[in-house]
């Protein structure tokens, strides 16, 4: 199986638990074991899209319990003979194997997953991907020529992995205390983004853009947006390193001095 | 059945409750990180080949940065 795959690098690790719930797109090539008619497949195809139910296969790394995956769109693109390729846009965590053996008991005829490509991984897609070939080259140019422009072809700030993740933008003052795993309470609040639900996973962000801490938000947008005070998220994950920005929730001590 | 939306096609607005600045002094903007630490805190968007499995992947770009640890989004099969 191919396509998509990113790699945190070090500290960038922290980020990986937002890539792994985010929705995925692969182009699948599906082997038919008996006959079936396009227009009768295509329709099939169209019936999973909706929440569908599956249970992990044997071979899996989680607990195989009947779990629900979220399929957002199932397109049809060719087939030839007995084997379909079509395009899936779904939750993470979807077996899409299980999906194709699913089809091909609707169908009647059976089916099984030949070959899979992944062609997005939350807000990754296969347009700016690079080989194994192409890091193991420029590294060492890097490294030879220090130049920056280098490390830039073929890795990216780990702010991008949050780009679909809604983002609430604090001020620097509140900064640290997050990175203590303090709560976020709504005076450091100063943008967020539309479409926060109370209990939406988000990234809390400084005003550079730099990734602060994953949480968990307590209040929708909405609310967040009216409130004078009072708890607005609660951190789950840490990304920056403590005493980046200065202190400022001790009493006695101030932002800029 | 209506398509629901995948999380990529989905619009946010910014939504501004106050303004405020950013001492320059301390972060620093992601694009503009010292090249360790643009490292450090980096994703490389890979294209894995088939063969080998995505953990073996992760371990061979650990080794080519010579990193102590990395992660990957997604378990893809070999």
């Amino acid at each position: 199986m191919t396509g998509v795959l990113p790699i945190t690098l070090a500290d960038a690790t922290k980020v990986v638990q937002a890539l792994l719930l985010s929705g995925k797109e692969y182009v699948c090539v599906m082997k038919l074991h008996g006959e079936a008619p396009e227009e009768r497949i295509r329709g099939v195809l169209k019936e999973f899209e909706d929440v569908i139910y599956q249970r992990p296969p044997v071979r899996s790394a989680v607990k195989r319990q009947l779990r629900t995956r979220r399929i957002y769109y199932v397109d049809f693109l060719e087939m030839d003979g007995r084997n379909v390729l079509f395009k899936v846009g779904c939750e993470g965590g979807t077996y899409i194997r299980k999906l194709c053996f699913d089809v091909g008991e609707v169908l009647g005829c059976g089916a099984h997953m030949q070959e899979l490509r992944r062609t997005r991984a939350g807000p990754f897609v296969e347009d700016d991907t690079v080989t194994l070939h192409d890091v193991a080259y420029q590294f060492p140019q890097w490294q030879e020529k220090k130049d920056e422009g280098i490390l830039k072809k073929f890795i990216q700030p780990m702010e991008r992995a949050l780009a679909l993740v809604p983002k609430v933008y604090i001020r620097d003052s509140a900064v640290d205390a997050v990175c203590h795993g303090a709560s976020l309470t709504a005076p450091g609040v100063l943008s967020l983004e539309s479409g926060i639900g109370e209990g939406s996973a988000i990234a809390i962000m400084s005003l550079k853009g730099e990734a602060v801490a994953l949480a968990r938000a307590t209040v929708g947008s909405d609310a967040m947006l009216g409130m004078n005070h009072g708890i607005v998220a609660k951190v789950e994950r840490v990304l920056m390193p403590r005493s980046t920005y200065l202190r400022c929730w001790k009493s006695g001590e101030k932002a800029d001095a | 059945m209506p398509r629901s939306v995948a999380p990529w096609e989905l619009q946010r607005k910014l939504l501004i409750r106050a303004e405020d600045r950013t001492n320059p002094k301390y972060g620093c903007r992601p694009e503009e990180r010292p090249a360790e630490d643009y490292i450090r805190h980096g994703v490389i968007n890979l294209d894995k080949t088939a063969g080998p499995t995505s953990h073996e992947v992760a371990a061979w770009v650990k080794r080519i940065l010579k990193l102590q640890a990395v992660g990957h989004g997604g378990t893809l099969e070999a």
